[in-house]
């Protein structure tokens, strides 16, 4: 990205007024957009993994919800598509937490400072009750100069006073007023500026915005100075308005607590674990799996699909098989997709949205911090790791939030290497369960001690060191299961629109090796691979094949080979180390660039197959 | 004495940030130099997490190590 870009507005919504709706992560933003508009859109509770902006109309303006930040600037890109929003706004609703006012209202007051008609919208008001807060409403609205409403959203109350309100957005009382200093100099820039809000990203030294004003020379370095200027401004505000009574004790904050000794959150997150595995490889990949893809596929699906094919084109000619045939696209590709996949990329994304919308992946991040510092990560990076068991390819563009580059190329690399994606890992909890439980410890140990390795091997080969954690822990809410429900959806139907082409064309491919008798070609030259290095039978080779397009992919092709629990074991964890997906590639290139994609992909073949046969010579 | 060395339940005032970009940061979140903070856990070799009033911040080991603290009282 070159730094004077801006982000480009969607063109059939250049209304005559936009109205802007901005605020921290996690204050409900998305209620309020979804009541003015109409239109869903996902709410996410860990900080920065709605980066899709929303958009909709209401009347004849165009409303749009920006990714929630604590402060307007270019730290991230989060920061950079909610400001260029921000700064092109006609009217802001700014949406803040109400029991977290002395974080909030600092971008509160920013917005104030740039000068910018708004209102504000003080929500959560039923957490300010429960924690035994009072806010001075009255006094707040003189100390901002704009009009304060106070809000519930999740419970509907006040959204219709919001709707109502919106005209009588007013500019507020900026800290300008109240530093003599910084005023003579924010004078000074704004008659050299195209309005207030820019001169103030000038003086905030934002990168961006200094950019396009690259013939302004001699412009102050003053962000340090109006951030603490702006930081004594909201604690003057919050020491006037709020009144804390602290003998309250909640329940959600016990909890909350808990989850950061480690005494109590490891044994708490091993727990979660378990039961999760519980949920995703025993119910969903055996009892779910079992009725959809042996029942309702296999079962009733495929012999229809066949004796159509039979009946119509016929079933023992190129077309016949390429369609029905053992890889054919109305068979193998429908079954794997709906029949296998289906349950259980549905089943992991579920479980995630309640863990992003309960609060609780921050306090994993915590946690999990001092073991990410030795592979050159930080606890940040359990999003990516955790969003990998869902999707590498999503997993990839979220490693974005991590702050440094170095960051970045280890966190990709790790997650093209050794995290299976929620779709391989249904088949390979399938597979595995029916295993004893010691080679279900040899494959999740191998897995794991190859990504410690690579991870470490990274840390000590690049240059530099991992940067320090620095989040906010939002609050231990109960989710609400109607959001959880809708974003559970729109992700595994996103899932079968990605995965679904890529299957249909690998299954014609298969079909097209096998009838040409490349396939038979390829298994004969891999034996000395297959065979005498890994022990496995020659016709696994097939499912690396397969494992080419797509890694869950292979291991659904795993399923119809007859193995031995040995050979489960071998050939699952060199199919999990084996090359990421085609999509997740694709957006490695993009992502980073075609050359350390390259070297991803290559370095996850030789790891995979060296790993393999170590397995096999040192522990079968 | 540095954020480092409290333990949960330890009352303290914020004495100095060294780092620029965590000084603003944590200026954003509302913590700046001369606050009044509440340790609220510390993981052994982890982070340490702070808590001003219902807002909790989670800060990296070696941050920590660069933020001087004092005892309430002590001047």
């Amino acid at each position: 990205m070159n730094d004077c870009s801006q982000i480009d507005l969607d063109q059939e919504l250049q209304a005559d007024k936009k109205i802007v709706l901005a605020g921290n992560p996690n204050v409900g933003k998305s209620i309020f957009f979804n009541y003015l508009t109409g239109i869903y859109v996902s709410v996410s509770n860990y900080p920065g993994t709605t980066l899709d902006i929303s958009s909709g109309k209401m009347g004849d303006a165009a409303v749009f919800d920006t990714p929630g930040v604590y402060g307007v600037g270019s730290i991230n890109d989060e920061e950079r598509v909610a400001r260029d929003f921000i700064m092109s706004a006609d009217i802001i609703i700014n949406v803040v937490d109400a029991s977290h006012l002395e974080r909030d209202l600092f971008l509160t007051q920013q917005l104030i400072d740039l000068n910018k008609k708004m209102i504000v919208a003080l929500n959560m008001m039923d957490e300010v009750k429960k924690n035994n807060i009072t806010i001075d409403l009255e006094a707040l609205e003189k100390e901002l100069g704009v009009l304060v409403i106070p809000t519930t959203a999740a419970k509907n109350r006040g959204l219709d006073q919001v709707k109502n309100s919106i005209e009588k957005a007013v500019c507020g009382n900026d800290i300008f007023e109240f530093n003599s200093e910084l005023k003579t100099e924010f004078e000074k820039i704004k008659s050299k500026s195209k309005n207030e809000a820019e001169a103030l990203m000038l003086l905030e030294e934002d990168e961006n915005i200094r950019c396009r004003y690259s013939e302004l020379k001699d412009i102050p370095d003053l962000r340090e100075e109006i951030y603490t200027a702006r930081r004594r401004r909201v604690d003057e505000i919050t020491a006037k308005v709020l009144t804390y009574d602290q003998n309250s004790s909640q329940v959600a904050r016990k909890i909350g607590s808990y989850m950061l000794k480690p005494v109590t959150a490891i044994p708490m997150l091993l727990v979660l674990l378990y039961l999760m595995y519980q949920f995703i490889g025993v119910f969903v990949a055996q009892t779910v799996v079992e009725f959809t893809e042996g029942y309702l596929f296999a079962g009733l699906y495929e012999p229809f699909m066949r004796n159509l094919i039979a009946n119509s084109i016929g079933f023992e000619n190129f077309f016949g098989q390429l369609l029905a045939g053992e890889y054919g696209i109305l068979t193998m590709a429908v079954t794997y997709i709906f029949g296998l996949l289906l349950p259980l990329v549905a089943g992991f994304y579920l479980l995630l949205s309640i863990l992003e919308d309960s609060g609780y992946l921050p306090r994993i991040a915590v946690l999990m911090d001092r073991l990410l510092q030795k592979i050159g990560l930080n606890g940040r990076a359990i999003i990516p790791m955790l969003l990998g068991f869902g999707c590498v390819t999503m997993a990839t563009i979220t490693t974005r939030l991590l702050g440094t580059k170095r960051e970045r190329i280890i966190a990709i690399f790790l997650l093209g290497l050794a995290i299976p994606c929620s779709a391989q890992l249904g088949v390979i909890a399938g597979l595995i369960s029916q295993l004893d439980v010691f080679y279900i410890l040899v494959y999740v140990l191998t897995i794991f001690a190859v990504y410690v390795l690579a991870g470490t091997f990274l840390n000590k080969v690049l240059p530099g060191e991992s940067s320090d954690l620095l989040i906010d822990l939002p609050p231990i809410r109960l989710p609400d299961l109607k959001n959880v429900f809708n974003k559970t959806y729109q992700q595994t139907i996103a899932f079968v629109k990605e995965a679904g082409p890529i299957f249909v064309l690998g299954a014609a491919l298969i079909t097209v090796m096998q009838k040409t008798g490349l396939l038979a070609l390829i298994t004969r030259f891999a034996e000395p691979i297959t065979v005498n290095w890994l022990g496995l039978p020659a016709a696994t080779a097939t499912a690396f094949v397969m494992g080419i397009i797509r890694r869950d992919f292979g291991a659904a092709g795993l399923t119809a080979i007859a193995l031995t629990p040995a050979e489960v074991t071998i050939s699952l964890i060199t199919l999990t180390l084996f090359v990421p997906c085609i999509a997740a590639m694709m957006i490695m290139v993009k992502e980073r660039n075609f050359k350390e994609a390259v070297y991803i992909w290559f370095g996850s073949w030789i790891t995979a197959f060296v790993t393999g046969g170590i397995v096999n010579l040192f522990i079968f | 004495m540095t954020l480092a060395d409290m333990k949960h339940g330890n009352k303290f005032i914020i004495d100095k940030i060294e780092d620029k970009s965590t000084r603003l940061q944590a200026l954003r979140f509302g913590i700046s130099e001369g606050s009044e903070i509440e340790c609220a856990g510390s993981m052994p070799g982890g982070p340490v997490i702070l808590k001003k009033n219902l807002q909790e911040i989670a800060v990296g080991r070696r941050t920590a190590e660069k933020i001087s603290v004092k005892k309430k009282g002590m001047i």
